[in-house]
């Protein structure tokens, strides 16, 4: 019996079925971002869940998660901001907007607030530029275009 | 005709190609490609049963050239894939696009994903290829789920699978995703990451064509290289290649970022000059001084305005003036730009994004970044800009991929263009731009 709940086993199910049947470990990117998707991190357990599930070993799963930037091996609260410092949002004053994010969040980069709603994550260009200085949060719904009174007003509607 | 007429340089102007359908009405349907042409060239090889060999002649004159940065040509390439190989054989999209200031492939896949699909299924025909990846950039997770869609879309229309619009060949095409690794854009590194694991570049040869994913025949290609198929296939290799200049067939698309009036995508034809492209982009923003471009992306090397303003956007145009046309990532920098502190943030992404498998880029890039950070925290020495060039030239053609290359390529031009501005904040402990400011 796996140890993942149904609802996950049933992605990677979907996923492997991309790869030859002997391959298993091809689905490890998407297993471990459907399990952190569920848990906003991925734990110890978490790694050797899925290690058993794709029957790879945990050091084949645990090189992944630690290789790939958006995987968090510890815990990133409720909602985890990734800002692209990078050059074109650099060039449109992303610095200043991490100043007024970490002053207003209290919190500096890899930092949980207090009450474990908000981390905030550096992160490299996510192929956005246009729309500079942008930023995402969990992973997968981005917000272009933020200066820092559009910042405040976005995390007054995280609730 | 008087013959300067007739030898005069057409004008190059916009032209939608890869982003056919972008002003159109529900741009990534299957109906709305269908409308403007989509699957003609596909259906027209299958029913007339056109030879892959003469297909890759119609490519090859095409003058395609890769569009990931690094310009192979797109025939040559295909022509080095096995014929009667056993077995699967792979082909897989490359949209990985991490380079900073890229975000061309984006766009071909929010709006016109079904001609990247069937540049593969054509790919696949002319390489005898089973099953297709697009591997798509962890971080425009929407894109990732919408070309899912596409893609359920062209399966049902039986464009996809088993015996493709009843012909007697099949192909599967499957959409993955990488989760934040620049160096996954390299194409071995890529095809590590489509097994499962840690993105560390294949020492070569063997080369994917022999030996990729599952050490099996396997070619990759950009997202925009797949996109300009079709329209060759369905228009002819010479028409695609009269599009643009001499050695620069076709159309490419600008990236356009930084402090630019309309920050966007221009797909314009080759060889339009640099100073009418600033101009399609609205110009510098605020009305403010030109000050330098990165043309092709961090990995192409930064030129001066009075140098750019002569440029023509092709590959010859821009490696005539030292820099090269990359993945057609255009930076603009202003007069108010601090070629130091830009220079550290460039420094600092490929540190980081270094897979740390070879020690002159591991160590290198590391050394870099902290050196132009001691200059940035008022610690420079004079001879850091010595250090600085001698430590880049040698991770520079010392690693297995070209990642190594690239770290090397902004610190050598930044620092040649702009050697005032790193003395001065060597000497004064402060950036020379921001004093003017003061
Ligand atoms: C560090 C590094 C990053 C790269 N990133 C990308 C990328 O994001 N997208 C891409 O298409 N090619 C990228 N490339 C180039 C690929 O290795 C490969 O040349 C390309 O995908 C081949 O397709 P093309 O011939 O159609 O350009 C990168 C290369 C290096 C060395």
């Amino acid at each position: 019996m796996s140890k993942l709940p149904k609802k996950i086993t049933k992605k990677i199910d979907n996923e492997l079925l991309k790869y030859p049947k002997n391959q298993k470990k091809s689905a490890v990117m998407a297993a471990l971002q459907f399990v952190q998707a569920e848990h906003g991190w991925l734990s110890n357990k978490d790694l050797s869940d899925v290690a058993d599930y794709l029957e790879i070993p945990e050091i084949a799963v645990m090189e992944v998660a630690t290789f790939y930037n958006m995987y968090d091996l510890k815990p990133t609260g409720k909602y985890k901001i990734s800002v692209c410092t990078n050059i074109s949002c650099m060039l449109r004053g992303v610095d200043s907007l991490v100043n007024h994010i970490k002053q207003r969040l209290k919190i500096d980069f890899n930092e949980l607030t207090k009450d474990e709603k908000f981390c905030l994550k550096e992160s490299e260009c996510m192929g956005n530029c246009d729309a500079a200085p942008m930023m995402v949060i969990n992973n997968e719904k981005m917000y272009e275009k933020i200066s820092p009174e559009k910042f405040d007003v976005i995390i007054k509607e995280l609730k | 005709m008087p013959d300067e007429i007739i030898n005069a340089p057409v004008q190059k102007k916009l032209f939608p190609l890869c982003l056919a359908t972008k002003d159109l009405n529900h741009p990534a349907s299957i109906k709305t490609y269908i409308s403007i042409g989509g699957y003609e060239a596909l259906k027209k090889i299958l029913t007339d049963k056109i030879s892959p060999s003469d297909l890759l002649e119609e490519i090859k004159l095409s003058g395609l050239r890769g569009r990931g940065g690094a310009g192979f040509p797109t025939g040559l390439k295909w022509s080095f894939m096995p014929k009667n190989a056993k077995g699967e054989k792979y082909l897989v999209c490359n949209s990985d696009e991490g380079e900073p200031g890229t975000f061309k492939d984006r766009d071909i896949i929010r709006y016109n994903p079904h001609q990247i699909i069937e540049g593969m299924i054509i790919g696949a025909y002319i390489m005898d290829a089973t099953v297709g990846f697009n591997y798509i950039h962890g971080e425009i997770w929407n894109e990732y789920l919408s070309f899912g869609e596409a893609l359920n879309q062209a399966r049902q229309a039986g464009l996809l699978g088993k015996n493709i619009l009843n012909s007697d060949f099949s192909f599967e095409l499957h959409a993955v995703h990488g989760y934040g690794a620049y160096i996954c854009g390299e194409e071995t590194a890529l095809i590590e990451s489509i097994e499962g694991k840690k993105g560390q570049p294949r020492f070569k040869p063997p080369f994917p064509a022999t030996y990729g994913i599952y050490g099996k025949p396997t070619c990759v290609n950009n997202t925009e290289t797949f996109a300009s198929i079709p329209w060759i296939i369905r228009h002819g290799g010479q028409a695609f290649n009269d599009l643009g200049v001499a050695n620069s067939g076709g159309t490419k698309i600008f990236s356009v970022s930084g402090h630019i009036s309309n920050p966007g995508n221009y797909e314009i034809q080759m060889g339009m000059p640099f100073s009418e492209l600033l101009d399609l982009a609205g110009g510098v923003w605020k009305g403010h001084k030109l000050k330098a471009v990165i043309p092709g992306g961090p990995s192409t090397a930064l030129v001066p305005a009075h140098t750019i303003m002569q440029a023509t956007m092709d590959y010859d145009g821009l490696s005539k003036i030292g820099s090269s046309l990359g993945a057609g990532s255009m930076i603009v920098m202003d007069e108010t730009t601090c070629m130091v502190n830009t220079l550290k943030r460039l420094s600092y992404f490929f540190y980081e994004e270094s897979c740390g498998q070879c020690t002159p880029c591991r160590e290198g890039t590391g050394w870099v970044y902290r050196i132009v950070k001691r200059i940035v925290d008022g610690q420079g020495r004079l001879d850091d800009l010595n250090l600085l060039k001698d430590v880049s030239q040698k991770i520079s053609g010392r690693t297995i991929c070209a990642l190594g290359d690239a770290a090397a390529v902004p610190v050598l031009s930044f620092i040649k263009h702009f050697e005032v501005e790193f003395e001065y904040f060597i000497r004064h402990g402060k950036s020379m731009i921001e004093s003017l400011n003061d």
